[in-house]
This record gives structure tokens, C-alpha cells and sequence, in this order.
């Protein structure tokens, strides 16, 4: 018990550094907006994260959830926009438009995941393949352009971003949400389990009866579903999709998942550390642009260290075991 | 994208032996100043190839340098180019193969982002961005004449960045303004909007912001919004987006003015270009094209409606 916590101990300890300098450096680090406005950035590759996790417990890997969000939020924003004329600028068309966004994430995943079990290509490539796709997908669907949400929509839509519950905007509410619903199904499900059992031995697994196929497709449908959700709470934000947008966010949730402690070779997963990942990468950010004690030149650099640094402090409290 | 495809296909198809054609190469629409670029570069090819029956079009888009270099190595090679229209994505590893193309005789016009070698191209067709930085500094000498506080949007690091962020320091210096902040939004809404709302939590007074480019304002604009700081803090954007072009017609408080990049600079290349094979007039040498100042009074010569960006 000792030796596990000593596993996990480095991210929350980095997290907690993090929090430190950033309450020495500005007073208002710890302010209500300044902590909303983190926790709600953060929700969008938290909750792709979420899912990420379960991938990589399983042994795979997602490259395309990135553009896989750029597509879905285009398309979400092409059929409200369409819509309009019919169902009018009201908040039916938003849930209409949320559906069209879980439908098509569930669908993308569908794809990732049959191509990796039923076709057996590497998850690698299949991924690469479909980033590929997606990105180029937005760019046509506009036009080399920007896709924005017909004004009216945007409205309606606007509060699913901005307000909340007692203080507590709606995209901190859902990450919160999906990362509880995760950590419950890594732990205390046979699906959590089944995916730590492919991802540490895929034959032991298909041996002890685990229905590895479909286990590992509902992975990829699941993170689809997820990068759904994750695009419902992102369009309200700025109301328009381009080519630039998700750029990298698939870098930065599989970071936040190793950073948590999941093992990338697969085999263990920890949802509650993929939360900590995330807020970390999240502050990084945040505290560089508070404060003026290094050039903005360098602010990747920064990132990569403390990256590098979380991880590390973890595998040595693993080396003990 | 699916227009320029298209027609890119179509151009392919119907080449007749004897014209004369000219290739163009840009960088693919991945940001919104491309977009446009790609808008006006498939509009200007699809008005001259009419215009001019002779005239052969190759317009090929690359998302990274070395598929630039790539495709006009291609161009050279199965379709003979006359003549090679070119936005170098970078300008260090384009310079070799456009050098290369410029002596197998071919005529050059290089847009936007000079070469790192002088004398390789004909035809050189720019923006200023010195001019776009001077012109935004003035304006907020003028609109802040008893100074104020202002936090700065930078680009990509790039020399176009630099360039237009020097002009802008050099034209606001002597004045009251002071600069509380720059950071980099990579000419990115999502960067611009979290950068910008850092800002707002680190300064509790900003009088007006440059964004320096359109997109950035836009994540900019929706940052001061959550923050319910709209009466106080103005916005200057840049490249005249259609939007925000809009929003200063309307007279919006929050865009008073927006400063010119034009995407279009593309059909200024290729239109003198065309002419050189055309018409007798002479057209080697620089064409720099001023930045100037959109205000309410003037917003509505700089609104395209058709255009994406």
C-alpha cells in the first residue's frame, strides 16, 4: 500500500509545487476567475483524456482525437446552421446540434476502433490515418475558412460555456462529471478491469474468456463519445471551428495520461491521475502568461521540463517497489 | 478547398500545347489569412484563365515546407511552367528551389515572404509589415493622447512578428502608453482567448488591447466579454477580417479601427504576372502594398462578402 502511494505521490506533488509558485508569484493565482477560467480550459482535453485513458489501459492509442474534434465541431456547427431556418435560433436546435456532435464522435470512434480490431492495423496508423483525415475534412467543410455559428444559435448556445451551477460553469460540472463516471468504471467495473487485462497481456486475456475485440472497440466508440462531449463544451466558447482548431489536443491528453501515471505500454490506468495531468499541463500555461519571469519564447520549454519532471518523480517512487 | 480542387483538376485536364503557363504555389488554408489567400488565389486563376485563353493556371496549396518544395520541383517537371508565382511557407527552404527554378530561366514573382538571397526574383509583391505596425502604433497615439495601459497579442514568432511589433514600439514611443504585457497567440483564437484571459486576471486596468492580427481579436474580444469588462477596454486587430471589418461599419465601441494585411496581395501577384506575358508593360521589380487604417467611414471598400476570411 505504501509503495503504491509512493507511485503516485509525484504528479499530485508537481501539481501542488505548481499551485505553490503560482500563489507566491501573483495574488491573484488563487482568484475565483482566474481558477474557473483554468478548471474550464482544462475540461476539454480533460475529458478526452478521460477516454484516452481507457485506450491506453487497453493497449492502444488515439493520434486523431484532436482532429476528430476540429471535424465533429464543424459538422455540429454546419447542421445547427442548417437547421436555423427550419427549427428556428432556439435551444432546440442547440440539442439537436449536441446529438449530431455525440453522433458523429460515436461514429469516428467506431471507425478508429474497428480498423484496429476487426482490420488489425497498428492503432498508430490507423490514427495517423484518420488525424489525417479529419484535419483535411475541416479545412474543406470551410473552405479554407472559418465555420461560424449562425448568431442567433450562438445566444442560445452561449450559456452551455459560460454559466454554470452556484459559480460552477457547465464545462467544469461535465469534466467533473466524466472523470468521477471514469474513475468509477476503471476500478469497479469488469470493463475497467478487462482493459487492464488486454492492455498487460492480450493473450492472457483472450484466454481467460475476455472479449477482447469488442473491450477494446467500445475503448475507441467510448473516447468518440467522449470527444463529443468535449466538443459540445468547446463550441460555445469562441462559436466557430477552423483548421486550427484541437490542433496538438491529442499530444496534450495522451501527456496528461502518462503524466498521471497510466502506463503507455498499457496494462494500468489511473483516471483520477489523468485529472491531475491535466490540471498540471493546464497550469503550466496559465501561470507562464501571469507572470513575466521568463521570455515567451521559452514557454514550451517550460512545459516539456515540468512534463518530464512529473513523470519522473513517479518512476522513481516506482523503482522502490 | 473542393472548388480549388476541382479546378485545379480541370486546369490538368484541359492544357492546349502551345500556351504559356504559370504556376502558382501558396501555403494551404490553415489558418484564416490563408483562407483567404486561397479564396482570392482560386478566384483570380478562374478570371484570368478566362480572360486570357492562351494562359495555363497550375495552383497547387502545401501545408508544410518541404511539400512546397515538392510541388514546385513538380511543376517544373511534368508541367512546364513559364513562370512561378510563389508564398514561400518559409523563406530559408524555398529559397534553393526557387533559385533553381529562376535559372532554368523562368520567370519568378516571389509574395509576401522574401527569399533569404537577393536578386532571384523577377517580380516582388508584398505587404508591409513595418507599415502594418507603424499605422496601429499611431492610431493609438492618437486615440490614448493622454496615454494609458495596453497589453500587446503577438504572432507566431517569425520575422513578420517582429518586424511589425518594432514598428509598432518605435511609433507609440515618446507617448504615455504603456505596454503591460505581450505574449504570443499565434495568430490562434483559442491561444489569443486563454492568453488574453490571463492577462484580465493579472491586470485589473487595460484601456485597449492590439491583437495584431483578426483571429487573435476574436479570441480576444470573447475573453473581455466573460470578464464583463467590455465598457472599459477597445480591441485593434488586424488583416481585415470580413467580421470584424463589419463591426467597425457598425461602429461597434469595442473595434474601433482595424489595420490592412490583404490576403488579396495574392491576386496582385498573379494579375501582374499574367501581364507579363500579356501585355507589353513592363512589370519586374517591387510592388509593396501600404497598410492602411479601415474606420467606419471608409469600412465598407474593405468588405468581400464572398470571401471566407
Amino acid at each position: 500500500m505504501k509503495n503504491i502511494n509512493l507511485h503516485a505521490i509525484g504528479p499530485v506533488a508537481a501539481l501542488v509545487v505548481l499551485i505553490l509558485v503560482g500563489v507566491g508569484l501573483n495574488e491573484n493565482f488563487l482568484s475565483y476567475a482566474n481558477i474557473t477560467n483554468v478548471l474550464a480550459r482544462s475540461a476539454f482535453i480533460g475529458i478526452i483524456a478521460v477516454g484516452m485513458t481507457f485506450v491506453i489501459t487497453a493497449g492502444g492509442l488515439d493520434l486523431s482525437v484532436g482532429s476528430m474534434a476540429a471535424f465533429v465541431a464543424g459538422v455540429m456547427i454546419i447542421a445547427m446552421n442548417y437547421l436555423v431556418p427550419t427549427m428556428g435560433a432556439g435551444f432546440s436546435t442547440v440539442l439537436v446540434g449536441m446529438l449530431v456532435a455525440l453522433a458523429t464522435g460515436l461514429f469516428g470512434g467506431a471507425v478508429n476502433g474497428l480498423l484496429i480490431t476487426r482490420a488489425r492495423i497498428e492503432a498508430f496508423i490507423v490514427t495517423l490515418g484518420t488525424m489525417g483525415i479529419y484535419r483535411s475534412l475541416i479545412t474543406w467543410l470551410a473552405d479554407g475558412g472559418t465555420l461560424s455559428l449562425d448568431s442567433g444559435v450562438r445566444e442560445a448556445y452561449r450559456p452551455v460555456y459560460y454559466d454554470g451551477i452556484l459559480g460552477i460553469t457547465w464545462p467544469i460540472i461535465v469534466f467533473a462529471v466524466v472523470a468521477i463516471l471514469g474513475e468509477i468504471a476503471m476500478r469497479h467495473t469488469a470493463f475497467g478491469r478487462h482493459c487492464a487485462a488486454i492492455g498487460s497481456n492480450e493473450q492472457v486475456a483472450r484466454y481467460s474468456a475476455v472479449d477482447v475485440i469488442r473491450v477494446k472497440t467500445l475503448t475507441y466508440v467510448l473516447l468518440g463519445i467522449l470527444v463529443g462531449v468535449a466538443t459540445i463544451m468547446y463550441v460555445p466558447r469562441l462559436g466557430s471551428a477552423s483548421a486550427s482548431t484541437g490542433v496538438l489536443w491529442e499530444l496534450e491528453a495522451i501527456a496528461s495520461v502518462i503524466i498521471g501515471g497510466t502506463m503507455l505500454k498499457g496494462g494500468f490506468g489511473r483516471v483520477w491521475g489523468t485529472v491531475v495531468g491535466v490540471l498540471i499541463l493546464g497550469l503550466i500555461g496559465n501561470l507562464l502568461n501571469l507572470t513575466d519571469l521568463v521570455s515567451p519564447y521559452l514557454n514550451g520549454a517550460i512545459q516539456g521540463i515540468i512534463i518530464i519532471l512529473a513523470v519522473v518523480l513517479q518512476r522513481e517512487g516506482k523503482a522502490e517497489r | 478547398m473542393k472548388k480549388l480542387l476541382t479546378a485545379t483538376a480541370l486546369i490538368t485536364l484541359s492544357t492546349p500545347l502551345m500556351a504559356e503557363t504559370i504556376g502558382v504555389s501558396i501555403p494551404a488554408a490553415t489558418h484564416g489569412w490563408a483562407g483567404g489567400l486561397n479564396y482570392h488565389a482560386q478566384a483570380t486563376v478562374d478570371r484570368l484563365a478566362e480572360q486570357y485563353p492562351d494562359l495555363d493556371f497550375v495552383l497547387t496549396t502545401a501545408s508544410d515546407p518541404s511539400k512546397q518544395v515538392s510541388d514546385i520541383e513538380d511543376m517544373v517537371a511534368t508541367r512546364n511552367i513559364d513562370a512561378l508565382v510563389v508564398l514561400p511557407f518559409e523563406s530559408e527552404p524555398l529559397t534553393p528551389t526557387v533559385k533553381r527554378v529562376a535559372e532554368d530561366g523562368k520567370w519568378v514573382t516571389v509574395v509576401d515572404r522574401g527569399l533569404t538571397e537577393d536578386g532571384i526574383e523577377d517580380l516582388y509583391v508584398a505587404g508591409d509589415n513595418p507599415s502594418f505596425g507603424r499605422v496601429a502604433g499611431e492610431y493609438f497615439v492618437s486615440a490614448l493622447p493622454e496615454g494609458g495601459k495596453i497589453v500587446v497579442l503577438r504572432g507566431i514568432a517569425s520575422t513578420v512578428d517582429n518586424e511589425r511589433v518594432e514598428a509598432f514600439n518605435a511609433a507609440i514611443e515618446g507617448s504615455n502608453i504603456e505596454v503591460l504585457g505581450m505574449e504570443h497567440g499565434n495568430w490562434n483564437r483559442d491561444t489569443s482567448f486563454t492568453v488574453m484571459q490571463d492577462f484580465l486576471s493579472k491586470f485589473p486596468e487595460i484601456d485597449a488591447v492590439w491583437a495584431a492580427d483578426d483571429d487573435m481579436a476574436t479570441g480576444a474580444l470573447e475573453a473581455i466579454s466573460q470578464a464583463g469588462r467590455e465598457d472599459g477596454i477597445w480591441v485593434v486587430g488586424g488583416a481585415g477580417m470580413k467580421e470584424m471589418v463589419a463591426r467597425i461599419r457598425d461602429e461597434d465601441p469595442m473595434v474601433p479601427v482595424n489595420v490592412t494585411y490583404p490576403p488579396a496581395m495574392i491576386a496582385t501577384a498573379i494579375e501582374l504576372t499574367a501581364l507579363r506575358f500579356t501585355s507589353p508593360a513592363p512589370v519586374a521589380g517591387e510592388f509593396i502594398i501600404g497598410s492602411e487604417l479601415i474606420t467606419p467611414e471608409n469600412a465598407e471598400d474593405f468588405y468581400f462578402e464572398d470571401s471566407p476570411f
